[in-house]
């Protein structure tokens, strides 16, 4: 049962970058079939985001311990998406022209921001193994909280890129924020709750 | 921060338009059978051929209907032109939504006829124009411009219209009147993204004077061969070739003659990004992306950027704005 539900979740993640391989193929991409392109893998990137954001906050409202199991699956998915994003901009975008690329990210807010966050990613998808979380034990915990300062980035990018700041990037803005907002009340929360504990003690 | 209220119906609930044309299609000629076939001879005056109309002249109220008497590429280019898929299913036009595809998914219900033009402000004769009477003096000309976005992606376009300068002379504008201000139609119940604050509406645009009257500027009617379509600011709209594509306007319903800068819309919503002159300028970037580059649409997948030209091009205006700092009039 839990296979299964594992693998459908899988396929589910799947799903959005097999549609747009077909749509590429075939030839059914938008009128600028690159910003198409950009675009749907970009909120796919995003979505994936506040999936992976939003498993802790879920199981601590509501107990539900497994749905852990599925972090990591999201995390990596959302690094799928950003890199096949990352990439469809150097290549169909910019067509590998290295020095309008550094440029853009040097000089381009939004693209800075968008680079910023797909860097810090890096080192989260290569410790995202069995071995490296043993090996890095509570420093690993540590490292992957530079999820937040990516997921930051990637709202800001969102928001940046479009001609007025209305609608969908900031919907997704808020979500990213409350989701945020929820680790510290959170963390607030621990700490009043040892402190009393301390007294009573 | 402004927010955007969700349109009343989900885009999987509206129809697509290849379906709905081919339902039309079929109430059509299921219509004009039935009709046929009950008043046949009421039916045969009711058809007139459109050949018969004088030339220079259209039913300009009429969206995609065709045009005919037009001085065929009366300005042109050697570059590809994009095609009408292409220049009506790709458009910027808030009024109708911000999605690129939502000016030719929400632009239907607009409605073009009568369309009344005011002309007023600082000038001799003032007056409310139907559409026809102000375009049909006027030779049709049509001038394939190509148009550059703020966005940083262009197109080819096969514009008809006339141009600005001759619909000015004929207002005798007052040796005070140094700016044109032009208004776009309010009308929210029609235009779904007017009951969103994007933007302050009405749209509003302007030109300094001179600019107006420089003979590149035309009021376009209509776009390969017939009139405009909605989403491409039917039925009346400005073309302004050297300058970013929000300065033409779309949808004019006046043209006030003014002697001051008057406000426009991108400016009053954002004066850091989008100044009043918004000349094509490879030199001065947009705060947020390079304006160095374009992309050409229609060059499918593997399409690479194009320099973008100093005015797109158009040399020919500079003159207009010598001596003036074009990084401070942006």
């Amino acid at each position: 049962m839990h296979k299964a539900a594992k693998a459908l979740a899988f396929f589910a993640c799947l799903a959005p970058v097999v549609w747009l391989g077909f749509r590429t193929a075939t030839g059914r991409l938008g009128i600028n079939p690159v910003e198409d392109l950009e675009l749907t893998t970009g909120i796919w990137a995003l979505r994936l985001l506040v999936l992976t954001l939003a498993i802790t906050p879920l199981r601590r409202i509501t107990g539900w311990n497994r749905i852990i199991q599925y972090r990591r699956m999201f995390g990596l998915f959302t690094f799928f998406y950003v890199a096949l994003h990352f990439s469809i901009y150097v290549g169909l975008d910019e067509f590998f022209a290295l020095g309008a690329i550094l440029k853009d990210v040097a000089k381009r807010p939004f693209i800075t921001m968008g680079f910023t966050a797909f860097v810090l990613m890096i080192p989260l998808a290569l410790t995202s193994t069995k071995g490296w979380i043993r090996r890095l034990g509570k420093r690993w915990q540590l490292l992957h909280r530079l999820i937040y300062i990516s997921a930051v980035c990637a709202a800001i990018h969102y928001l940046w890129k479009v001609k007025v700041m209305i609608g969908s990037p900031v919907y997704y803005a808020i979500v990213i924020g409350l989701l945020l907002a929820f680790r510290v009340l959170w963390e607030l929360r621990s700490a009043k709750f040892l402190k009393t504990q301390r007294i009573t003690a | 921060m402004l927010l955007k209220r969700n349109p009343d119906i989900r885009a999987s609930e509206i129809t697509d338009e290849r379906v709905y044309l081919k339902r039309r299609e079929f109430i059509r000629i299921a219509g004009s059978a039935a009709l046929v076939a009950a008043a046949a001879p009421l039916a045969a005056c009711s058809a007139e051929p459109l050949g018969a109309e004088p030339a220079g002249t259209g039913p300009f109220d009429t969206t995609g209907s065709p045009l005919t008497g037009y001085k065929e590429k009366a300005v042109t280019t050697d570059e590809k032109l994009n095609s009408f898929e292409d220049i009506t299913g790709y458009n910027n036009y808030y009024e109708f939504g911000t999605g690129k595809s939502d000016p030719k998914a929400y632009s239907g219900s607009l409605k073009t006829s009568p369309w009344t033009v005011k002309v007023d402000g600082l000038c001799n004769k003032p007056a409310d124009y139907h559409l026809e009477d102000l375009i049909k003096p006027i030779q049709l000309e049509e001038r394939i411009y190509r148009l550059r976005c703020v966005e940083a992606w262009s197109m080819v376009i096969p514009w008809i219209g006339v141009p600005l300068a001759k619909v000015i002379e004929r207002a005798e504008p007052t040796s005070k009147a140094t700016f044109i201000q032009f208004t776009t139609l309010l009308r929210p119940t029609q235009m779904p993204g007017q009951t969103t604050s994007v933007l302050e509406w009405p749209y509003v645009e302007g030109l300094r004077m001179d600019e107006a009257k420089h003979p590149l500027a035309i009021l376009a009617v209509g776009m390969y061969g017939k009139t405009l379509l909605n989403q491409n600011g039917a039925p009346i709209r400005l073309v302004v070739p050297w300058k970013y594509g929000f300065k033409s306007i779309k949808s004019i319903v006046r043209i006030r003659f003014v002697d001051k800068q008057p406000e426009t819309s991108w400016s009053l919503s954002n004066l850091q990004e989008y100044g009043f002159y918004s000349n094509v300028n490879p030199q001065v970037d947009h705060p947020r992306w390079s304006q160095a580059s374009e992309r050409r649409l229609g060059g499918g997948l593997v399409n690479s950027r194009i320099p973008t030209k100093m005015f797109n091009g158009y040399d020919e205006v500079a003159p207009l704005y010598s001596g003036m700092d074009l990084r401070r009039y942006y």
